[in-house]
């Protein structure tokens, strides 16, 4: 009996009971400015920060912000570890076998940046024979392995910063990113003096996805209907464009 | 350098956060390890047939796979198994803290060599000793605790030594799973600053600190231990 | 052998067999044709990652066992200060220190870019073949220090009074004799280090634990590569433990 209960409390200790608590949404633990990046004292800001704030609540839900290194988090998310994805993550047939989306909360281009002068297009010619640099496991990776089979390599770094560092030191010829993420990088001082962006890459629905949904699991179709209506309520009453204007010039939300 | 200072702008408080929980998860790992090494040594010297060969691949196979495959493997397959045991008896699903993941896996993996260091140090405990105290009558519990740990003691503190610079470099693998220990602090800065120099140098400093003082404090736990034992060599230990 | 296959061990044995095909046989495996052309180039580059930077990093460790041994104070201070900072930070910091930390000088000077070094200097695996190197010998400066002060000083003696010049000394007798007493310990040090390798995934190095990564990432199964990579893994570590048996046989020794 005595060893039930010491057992009891110190698996108590260890974790909570998963019932009754506040909604853990899922973060990349690595940082992705301007959408969520750690500050100097270790709290995370940021334009998806703000939005998971504020979907939250319109949604009248506890939430608590909860990094996961960006390679784990769908396993983390079937695991239990957390309970949504709001990660930039785009809403891609691939990943709907596994899990669930809710509606869309951005949508914005992907741009391939290159250094000065380089010459190079977007598409399959222009990316023969160059190293290009992606994050691993998103769509860009995806995008690149199937649509630029003559690339001399597509190098994956843990995080999109790693892949523009890279570039900046000459070690990459191309990254290919999010266009908000390119933006922001090509501000910073060590953007504007290497780097251009070179131009968007041709559609493909089917990789690049119809946007960027929070990531929820299968079946949960409650919760799912609780975030779209947030959603829903945020874009309606300014809430989003109120978010966006520190960030962006113009909406996000794209077509 | 004012990128180190302590309050914002500065990331100095983040990084020493960082080693923080590096140290907390460090000790809470070095602990279950010593827990599971206590036990697995007995069990390998004193236990039956079918227990020296389950351990005997327990730590052949944490030792012939990398800490980083083990890792990914234990956090999700040990959280799902103890979650999936839970449920079916009806309880809810645990969710374990990060903190709680690491040592758990790193406890797991340190388990496996110190119970070869303990092993090695019990073996090395004078076998009269041990028969004398069994001819006094005194029980297996007696015995351990009076005879064989303080014994072997002086002979495991070396090997204990290293297991505890290991996990102390071990939590650094919990980066890569996106635990903010030391070393993903100081990627997490990096990258927000760009300075990768700074903050590299800046993270190395302080784990060498962390070794340094560790080693200080094992020379002194070995003293003693060894104390009343005559030096074997008679030259430097 | 026969000794070995006790009872017991037959039923364990039989056990773990019976695991390994169930596993075989009811884990989702439907993306191994995928990926099957990739394996061996991934088996390859983590296998030469070892055997190059244990050699290296061996090579080095020599010089310094030697300095920290006998060397006079301006030798062995320099050598113990560096072993004890690489055994006293995590590697993959070095890693990181070493790849981000020279690519951020890189873009500070492009200049560097025209340079006849740029195209190794410009990838990934030289970074990790150093870093690795690196960490190799400042762990095995502490072992072969402790082989060169175990081999008895009446051979050196010996030698000394036979005339011997110092570097044959040491080529015909010191070295090999301080080798042969470090092998069991290099044997399981060749093996850390095999599982050291799978953190050159985090500067794009692709090795096999990095490819087992990407199938997670494409397919979002977890489980089943990461257990291939482990067997992978065991069954390298086998392979080392096997060879370095091999090679203890092989040098003759004569146990007091």
């Amino acid at each position: 009996m005595k060893k039930t209960l010491l057992a009891l409390g110190a698996l108590m200790l260890l974790g909570t009971a998963a019932a009754a608590e506040p909604l853990k949404i899922g973060i990349a633990a690595e940082p992705y400015p301007p959408f969520a990046s750690p500050d100097a004292a270790g709290n995370w800001v940021g334009w998806e920060v703000d939005f998971i704030n504020a979907v939250c609540k319109a949604g009248e839900m506890e939430c608590v912000i909860t990094p996961v290194a960006w390679e784990g988090i769908i396993p983390s998310l079937s695991g239990g570890q957390i309970d949504a994805i709001i990660a930039s993550m785009s809403i891609t047939a691939e990943r709907m076998k596994t899990i669930d989306f809710s509606d869309k909360y951005y949508n914005t281009p992907t741009v391939i940046v290159a250094s000065k002068g380089s010459g190079m297009t977007p598409d399959a010619a222009g990316m023969a024979g160059k190293i290009i640099g992606v994050q691993v496991s998103t769509i860009h990776e995806a995008y690149a392995q199937a649509h630029f089979p003559d690339a001399a390599e597509i190098k994956t770094y843990q995080t999109t910063d790693e892949g523009f560092q890279d570039l900046a030191a000459g070690r990459i010829d191309a990254s290919q990113a999010d266009s908000i993420a390119i933006d922001a990088f090509l501000g910073s001082d060590a953007g504007m003096a290497c780097c251009e962006a070179i131009g968007a890459v041709a559609d493909d629905a089917a990789i690049l996805g119809a946007g960027v949904g929070i990531g929820l699991r299968k079946g949960e179709d409650e919760l799912k209907a609780k975030f779209n209506a947030a959603i829903a309520k945020v874009l309606a009453d300014g809430t989003y464009d109120a978010i966006s204007k520190p960030y962006f010039a113009s909406s996000i939300y794209g077509g | 350098m004012e990128l180190l200072a302590w309050s914002p702008p500065g990331w100095g408080a983040t990084l020493v956060a960082g080693l923080g929980n590096t140290i907390l998860i460090a000790l809470g790992a070095y602990a279950l390890g010593l827990a599971i090494g206590v036990a697995g040594a007995f069990g390998k010297l004193y236990g039956g047939l079918i227990t020296k060969d389950l351990l005997a691949v327990y730590t052949t196979l944490v030792r012939a796979v990398p800490e980083l495959v083990l890792l990914l493997l234990i956090t999700f397959a040990a959280k799902d198994a103890i979650n999936s045991v839970l449920t079916a008896n009806g309880f809810d699903p645990i969710n374990f803290s990060g903190v709680a993941a690491g040592i758990i896996v790193l406890g797991v993996v340190q388990g496996a060599y110190s119970t070869e260091v303990l092993r090695g140090a019990i073996l090395s405990v004078p076998a009269g000793q041990i028969e004398a105290a069994r001819a006094m009558g005194m029980s297996p519990s007696l015995l351990a605790r009076r005879i064989t740990l303080p014994l072997m003691a002086s002979a495991a503190v070396p090997g204990l030594a290293n297991l505890w610079l290991t996990v102390t470099k071990d939590t650094a693998l919990l980066a890569v799973i996106g635990f903010i220990e030391l070393t993903k602090a100081t990627s997490l800065a990096a990258g927000t600053t760009k300075s990768f120099l700074t903050f590299y140098l800046a993270a190395g400093v302080m784990y060498l600190a962390l070794s340094l003082v560790s080693v200080f404090i094992f020379a002194r736990i070995e003293k003693w231990a060894r104390r009343g034992q005559r030096n074997a060599t008679g030259g430097a230990m | 052998m026969t000794a070995f296959l006790q009872p017991r061990r037959i039923v364990l044995i039989a056990i773990g067999l019976a695991l390994v095909l169930w596993c075989a046989l009811s884990l989702n495996w439907t993306w191994l044709p995928d990926y099957l052309h990739l394996i061996p180039l991934a088996i390859w580059r983590t296998i030469w990652l070892t055997v190059v930077t244990m050699a290296l990093g061996m090579m080095l460790a020599i010089p310094l066992g030697l300095a920290q041994a006998v060397g006079p104070a301006y030798l062995s201070i320099p050598a113990r200060v560096y072993c004890s900072i690489i055994r006293g930070t995590p590697l993959l910091l070095q890693l990181w220190l070493l790849y981000y930390g020279l690519g951020s000088v890189f873009a500070q000077f492009p200049e560097i870019r025209q340079s006849v070094l740029w195209p190794i200097l410009r990838q990934a695996w030289p970074y990790a073949v150093l870093a690795l190197t690196l960490s190799v010998a400042g762990y095995e400066g502490e072992v072969m220090r402790g082989a060169f002060k175990g081999v008895p000083n009446g051979q050196l003696e010996a030698a000394r009074a036979m005339g011997m010049p110092r570097f044959t000394i040491f080529w015909r007798i010191w070295l090999p004799q301080a080798v042969r007493r470090a092998l069991p310990t290099i044997g399981g040090e060749t093996v850390l280090q095999l599982k050291s390798t799978p953190l050159v995934a985090t500067i794009t190095v692709v090795d096999i634990y990095s490819l087992a990564k990407r199938v997670t990432q494409d397919t979002f199964i977890v489980y089943e590569p990461l257990l291939l990579l482990a067997l992978v893994y065991m069954a390298i570590a086998g392979l080392i433990v096997l060879l370095f048996r091999w090679l203890e046989l092989r040098v003759p020794s004569r146990v007091a």
